[in-house]
């Protein structure tokens, strides 16, 4: 225990507030106590005035919060197939062995927690961990050895990304995140405050072509349109920064290097829908990204680019990060703005749409961030520049995260429209071995063959081929790795992450998983339990995760039928 | 605006409706049983077991019905190939995980649907101890379906106690108090409204346990003076 933590004193500063409040507040007790105990949660729930039960339910449904006691140092080692490629389940076996405990328990002098992780979104540092120790700020430790987890050392991993075409990306960034002066005072918001109505923001957005990056390929332009012209007391621009699709990391790249250009995206969006109020939320499992943009946020406040009057405009707007506890189903919007009211991260009904029923029942404007990293290059340099880039379905740099049996894995700057098979070639430094499959789009993703990779790296091309472009991750597997065990972590992964509201996601995400556990003696029968079970998750589930919770699975039965023999 | 009434089909029947109606009121409307689970016409709409969904013009995934508003001029599928395959897994998937004796109507919908009671071999149950922890019910999760609707009636659909919560996720969810406190320690001020609402055996009146386990008045009566705590783990 923290000898020096005041609970009533911390709580103060959250007086007034209500549920809003208590993912911040259970994030503050976590870190300073390593668990959240019933006084606790006794005392949070007179202070915010929220149900002790409620409290007790949002603490089981977020992984980095723990309602029994942990060691001082909780160490989380990811256990999803790049980092596994790695050798992350060695790590993990050998840090159990050396520690004499089995994973998920604690050492007997209380001194370390040892548990696995989901993807922590360092797949081209793999193997990856995240680890907290009591009364610090969660660090990331890329490349992990059981002697460094056990170690100290400065959460200083930086890979620079980009080359001298990139405008997402900078290749000149060597070692450090871009300073304000290195990114300069925010020039197309100057323009956007001088030169152009909201309107003309959002034409210009629209004009561009660009649609999401988060996964769902929406038109931006219209998103903003509509959340502009939708009635309300209040609206909000959300940045979804909750980059939790295994294998995708272009997020945390985009945000630990180039947090204005992220920041000023995000006022040009506010000023477009028009609001005062924005947040990022971020994951939880992003410990350094949240502090490079604190930090950024300091520095953009200082100068006048963020806050009361920007520029003089009279255009006021505040940022505020809000930090995910461990849970990948508030990557989906709705789930998102649960989990910043302070509730478990259940996704809503839809309709009604965010536009109109967002964040706090008001007209949100929701987007990926780097959907929101391309509006400053659009109101820079004009629609028809982006227009200029990709194709007619995919316009505008997008950026991919490669990671797996390739020379140089990381995430790249790309202009839709080259193949795959010159990408994996030409750009990300080659195929290690013989090719096997590509997992395009994460977990939620589907697989193509060798003979496949002709298809061209474009969101319509990718969906005529039956693929998917989604959150642009690009996971490859040559003959070595097992694709069978690929699947069971896949399965492994919705398992975990189903939220358990609707039926077809919370039991189709258990059914699938003992199927896949046996794929080696399957009984008679399994797949056609796995078409049944992935078909009904596809077509009658609540939300996005369970639409998609199958679909590498049956992807699967139809490149690998060898895989399934019953 | 709601004066306005639209038109769509159902299994190729023509159905008016006024504007707003769900897919589920025309189908009542019609004459068209749809299955249902978690809705109770008591709690909001969650729109979460699904058993409802319906085919809306072909669309990429089905609709519930249960939530989701008619548009005009659609035509509406209750028991076409997709719906039946994803109604028929839902039970067999169900079934696997909860025990279901207590369940009538569920047990009549999977007759009617003809799901497999030995589907899925091997499947885990989600396995719990009685809980007989005051003189008013008693709580037997391994029969809880997750409809959610007990927890509703305790917060704000009803009764503003909010005693219980969901705890865990996705298959490992179960509904609990804090903590898993005894209901006895917990906000529960026993209305019953959490019993009324259960569509499993999961909640039930402590008499109605009671008698089940063949007690007599007496029985009944010591019972009800010292409530008994068998929590698994506790």
């Amino acid at each position: 225990m923290s000898e020096t933590f005041d609970l009533d004193a911390a709580l103060d500063a959250y007086r007034g507030r209500g549920r809003e409040a208590l993912l911040p507040v259970l994030w503050n007790v976590q870190s300073e106590l390593g668990s959240i105990s019933p006084e606790s949660v006794r005392r949070i729930s007179h202070a915010l005035r929220v149900p002790e039960a409620d409290i007790y339910g949002v603490i089981g449904f977020y992984t980095l919060f723990h309602e029994e006691a942990t060691g001082r140092r909780i160490i989380r080692v990811c256990a999803d197939p790049t980092c596994a490629l790695a050798g992350a389940d060695e790590v993990l076996r050998d840090l159990c062995s050396r520690l004499g405990i089995a994973e998920g328990e604690t050492t007997a002098d209380a001194e370390y927690t040892v548990e696995h992780s989901p993807c922590l979104g360092l797949c081209d540092f793999a193997p990856a961990a995240l680890v907290s120790s009591r009364g610090e700020v969660d660090k990331s430790l890329p490349a992990a050895t059981v002697d460094a987890l056990l170690g100290d050392w400065n959460e200083t991993y930086f890979k620079p990304a980009g080359d001298v075409d990139s405008v997402m990306l900078d290749g000149s960034l060597a070692d450090a995140p871009q300073t304000l002066a290195q990114y300069g005072d925010y020039a197309a918001l100057r323009k956007a405050l001088d030169e152009m109505s909201p309107d003309e923001v959002i034409a210009e957005v629209e004009a561009s072509g660009l649609i999401g990056r988060g996964g769902a390929a929406f038109p931006t332009g219209l998103k903003w349109k509509f959340t502009r012209a939708a009635p309300g007391a209040e609206k909000y621009v959300v940045c979804n920064a909750d980059e939790s699709e295994p294998g995708t990391f272009k997020d945390r790249v985009l945000m630990e290097h180039r947090p204005h250009l992220l920041l000023e995206g995000i006022t040009l969006a506010a000023y477009a829908v028009g609001t005062s109020q924005a947040y990022i939320f971020i994951r939880g499992e992003y410990p350094k990204a949240t502090a490079i943009l604190h930090e950024a946020i300091q520095q953009a406040q200082a100068r006048g680019l963020l806050g009361e009057d920007i520029m003089g405009s009279g255009f006021s707007l505040d940022i505020e990060i809000r930090r995910g506890a461990g849970a990948y189903i508030c990557g989906e919007e709705t789930a998102l703005f649960e989990a910043i009211e302070g509730k478990r991260g259940f996704p809503r009904i839809k309709p009604p749409y965010p536009t109109t029923y967002g964040l706090f029942g008001q007209p949100t404007a929701a987007n990926n961030v780097e959907t929101l990293c391309a509006a400053p290059l659009i109101i820079n340099r004009g629609a028809d520049w982006f227009r200029g880039i990709g194709s007619a379905g995919s316009a505008g740099p997008k950026l991919v995260s490669v990671s797996g049996h390739v020379g140089r894995p990381g995430v790249y700057e790309i202009a839709p429209g080259m193949t795959l098979r010159h990408f994996l070639d030409q750009v990300c430094g080659g195929v290690s071995g013989e090719l096997q499959a590509v997992l395009m789009g994460g977990a939620a993703g589907t697989f193509l063959l060798p003979d496949e990779i002709d298809v061209k790296l474009t969101f319509e091309d990718l969906r005529a081929a039956g693929s998917t472009f989604g959150s642009g991750a690009i996971m490859v597997f040559n003959t070595t790795a097992d694709l069978g065990d690929l699947l069971l972590r896949l399965g492994r992964f919705f398992q975990h992450e189903s939220c358990g509201k609707c039926f077809p996601c919370q039991l189709g995400t258990q059914r699938q998983v003992e199927i896949l556990e046996r794929l080696d003696a399957p009984h008679s029968g399994d797949r056609e339990r796995l078409l049944d079970v992935g078909m009904t998750m596809t077509e009658a589930s609540l939300c996005g995760l369970g639409h998609t919770a199958g679909i590498a699975v049956m992807s699967a039965i139809e490149k690998f039928p060898g895989l399934f023999q019953a | 605006m709601n004066d306005e009434t639209i038109q769509l089909q159902i299994n190729g029947d023509e159905v008016n409706v006024p504007r707003g109606a769900t897919l589920l009121d025309a189908a009542q409307q019609a004459g068209v049983d749809i299955p249902v689970i978690c809705y109770h016409e008591a709690t909001s709409p969650n729109g979460l077991c699904r058993i409802c969904v319906v085919d809306v013009d072909g669309g990429r995934v089905l609709q519930p019905a249960c939530v989701a508003e008619c548009q005009a001029d659609t035509q509406v599928e209750t028991r076409n190939e997709r719906v039946l395959r994803s109604r028929r897994t839902i039970l067999e998937m169900l079934n696997a995980s909860v025990n279901l004796q207590q369940a009538p109507e569920i047990q009549r919908m999977m007759a009617d649907y003809q799901a497999d009671e030995s589907r899925f071999p091997e499947a885990r149950l989600r396995e719990a101890e009685l809980i007989d922890d005051n003189p008013f019910y008693v709580r037997d999760y391994e029969q809880c379906v997750l409809c959610w609707r007990c927890v509703q009636v305790c917060a704000e659909d009803a009764q503003f106690t909010f005693a219980l919560t969901l705890k865990n996720r996705g298959h490992e969810t179960s509904v609990a108090t804090a903590f898993d406190i005894s209901m006895t320690e917990s906000p529960c001020v026993f209305c019953g409204q959490c019993v009324g609402v259960c569509p499993t055996g999961a909640l039930k009146p402590k008499v109605e346990w009671g008698m089940e386990q063949g007690w007599d008045a007496d029985e009944m009566r010591r019972s009800t003076r010292r409530p008994r705590k068998r929590r698994d783990g506790a």
